[in-house]
């Protein structure tokens, strides 16, 4: 495949996963929480890195997960003594991110691991760095392990796609009917932290967020099934890496930027135009009266 | 007596530092509508939480048919207050009801046509079944809980906890909801209903329940629904005058 038909493929699969997991997110109202976990996964791969002194994919995940299930639980603890959620946010994913930063300059210092590169990405560089599989011959590095995270939302997704539903509109009746809600909380804040670290090296901790937000925010606006929210939100999250990419192409500036620009883009074209929450219908129908008339 | 399904021995709950329940002792027989009353932040919500393992006891021990919540799970349906959810979630009213079937489809499995068509039915003697495929968003007050309670149907437990069923709802809602209890009664289900309305408790409720952060009272609405009783567990401030002036500040949601 060419260079560009691997950016190409790479940016999707981050369209794709983060969209997917991003309807869940912004249903169960936690988007603070993809900006604390996009954080803080970084003290995960720096944790990973010094203890096994290399930068490959399966640690990271472990380190991510690591991270994301502390980020977490930190949040939980500190919000149950009182400190209102969204300071616990704030003050968790700063002081971690903040240890990570610290552990990469002292004890780090190596040319795949700095800070600019955790925050902004650099897809430019994905297509080099590639590792040979069996069957599907050289693959990037990054696109696999993305290929690999992909596979697991989705199959996570659909498998239990009852049980996202519910926990996620009812965690009370969940409950009691024995879904174990908290358990799935942390399995969900993993998924999270494995897609946002397998995003990192395309398009930065920065990028990730929007890639995560606001394309399922676009799908909240055009449809009023789950089911269809995550397909749609899963096409936005292609669509907006494609067309940033053509964007960054064609204007010479950043890939990832671009990318989420576009992600923008999308999301404003939505707020004007989707058929039922947008503001152009929304100005052409006349407004319905209640059910109480 | 008849056959005791729910038996609560000394429950205690706080939440933080702050009891909210103690010492509550009570025990519900089958085939019994109870109605529970108590002013605002007297708790009433946070006993059906507790015991429905929701929120954390301090002390206690309840027993469900003579047995644990978790043995008796499937027989326990719940039907939280209205407005604990967000009604803006992409999915419509069949799809709410399913979920009441989630327990019993079982983990890896979907919900199939059979589902579906016991979801339709409920919905159906909800008088909602022309709603099945609205957006729940687009549902009255009225409409989103006799959705719930379609989704308790469901389920088609023994007993039944039921969070403020009648808080806000048009008349002909409460008229249906109070059809679908005394039919539910009348088939030998147990149900514990949180209430606001000290008017109609004598018309509903076979049974009443009085708590302010502990029982107060307990027993037959025809013995123990008197002035004394109301006014031991509202406080003095409630002026019990029988016959429909009370004067009831109405709860706002918890």
């Amino acid at each position: 495949m060419t260079y560009t038909a691997w950016i190409l493929v790479t940016a999707s699969l981050v369209g794709m996963s983060c969209g997917v997991i991003g309807v869940f997110l912004i249903l169960r109202k936690m988007a603070m929480m993809a900006d604390a976990i996009s954080h803080t996964v970084l003290l995960g791969i720096v944790i990973a890195f010094i203890i096994t002194r290399e930068l490959s994919g399966v640690h990271m995940l472990i380190g991510a997960i690591f991270a994301g299930i502390l980020t977490a639980l930190f949040i939980q603890w500190l919000h149950s003594l009182d400190v209102p959620q969204d300071a616990s946010i704030g003050t968790v994913f700063t002081t971690l991110f903040a240890l990570g930063v610290i552990l990469i300059e002292s004890f780090v210092g190596n040319a795949h691991l700095d800070v600019q590169h955790a925050l902004m990405g650099e897809i430019t560089f994905i297509p080099w760095d590639k590792v040979s599989l069996p069957i599907i011959g050289e693959v990037p590095k990054a696109t696999a392990l993305l290929a690999l995270v992909f596979l697991i939302v989705l199959i996570s997704i659909i498998a239990f796609y009852k049980e996202w539903k519910i926990t996620t509109f009812d965690p009370a009746l969940a409950a009691s009917l024995g879904i174990p809600v908290l358990f799935m909380h942390y399995v969900f804040m993993s998924l999270v932290s494995i897609t946002t670290v397998a995003s990192f090296d395309a398009v930065g901790a920065i990028m990730v967020v929007a890639m995560l937000i606001t394309p399922a925010a676009s799908a909240y606006l055009w449809t009023e099934r789950l089911s269809m929210m995550v397909l749609l939100s899963g096409c936005f999250g292609v669509i907006s890496a494609v067309v940033g990419y053509y964007i960054a192409a064609w204007i010479d500036t950043s890939i990832s930027g671009s990318m989420a620009f576009a992600t923008g883009i999308l999301f404003l074209f939505s707020f004007l135009f989707a058929p039922n929450h947008g503001l152009i219908s929304k100005f052409l129908k006349p407004v319905k009266t209640s059910a109480m008339e | 007596m008849g056959k005791v399904v729910l038996k609560v021995n000394d429950l205690a709950a706080a939440y933080r530092k702050n009891t909210v329940l103690h010492d509550v002792n009570f025990a519900v027989e089958a085939g019994s509508l109870t109605g529970i009353v108590g002013p605002n932040g007297a708790g009433k919500s946070t006993l059906i939480k507790t015991l429905l393992e929701l929120h954390p006891a301090l002390t206690g021990e309840v027993q469900f048919f003579g047995a644990s919540f978790k043995k008796m799970k499937t027989r326990i349906g719940y039907v939280p207050q209205r407005g604990s959810v967000d009604w803006d979630f992409p999915t419509i009213a069949l799809d709410v009801v399913m979920m009441g079937l989630y327990g019993q489809i079982g983990w890896l499995r979907r919900p199939a046509k059979l589902h579906q068509e016991k979801a339709y039915e409920a919905l159906d003697k909800m008088g909602m079944a022309d709603y099945a495929e609205r957006q729940i968003s687009q549902l009255s007050g009225g409409q989103q809980q006799r959705v719930f309670l379609a989704r308790a149907l469901v389920q088609n437990a023994d007993l039944y906890f039921m969070d403020e069923p009648l808080a806000g709802v048009d008349a002909a809602t409460e008229r249906a909801i109070m059809n679908i209890l005394k039919e539910l009664k009348a088939t030998g289900k147990t149900v514990l209903v949180v209430h606001h309305d000290l008017q109609t408790v004598e018309d509903y409720f076979d049974h009443v329940l009085f708590l302010n952060r502990t029982v107060v009272e307990h027993g037959r609405t025809a013995q123990v629904f008197t002035d004394e009783n109301i006014a031991a567990a509202y406080g003095g401030n409630m002026r019990g005058m029988r016959g429909g002036k009370f004067h009831v500040v109405r709860p706002v949601e918890q």
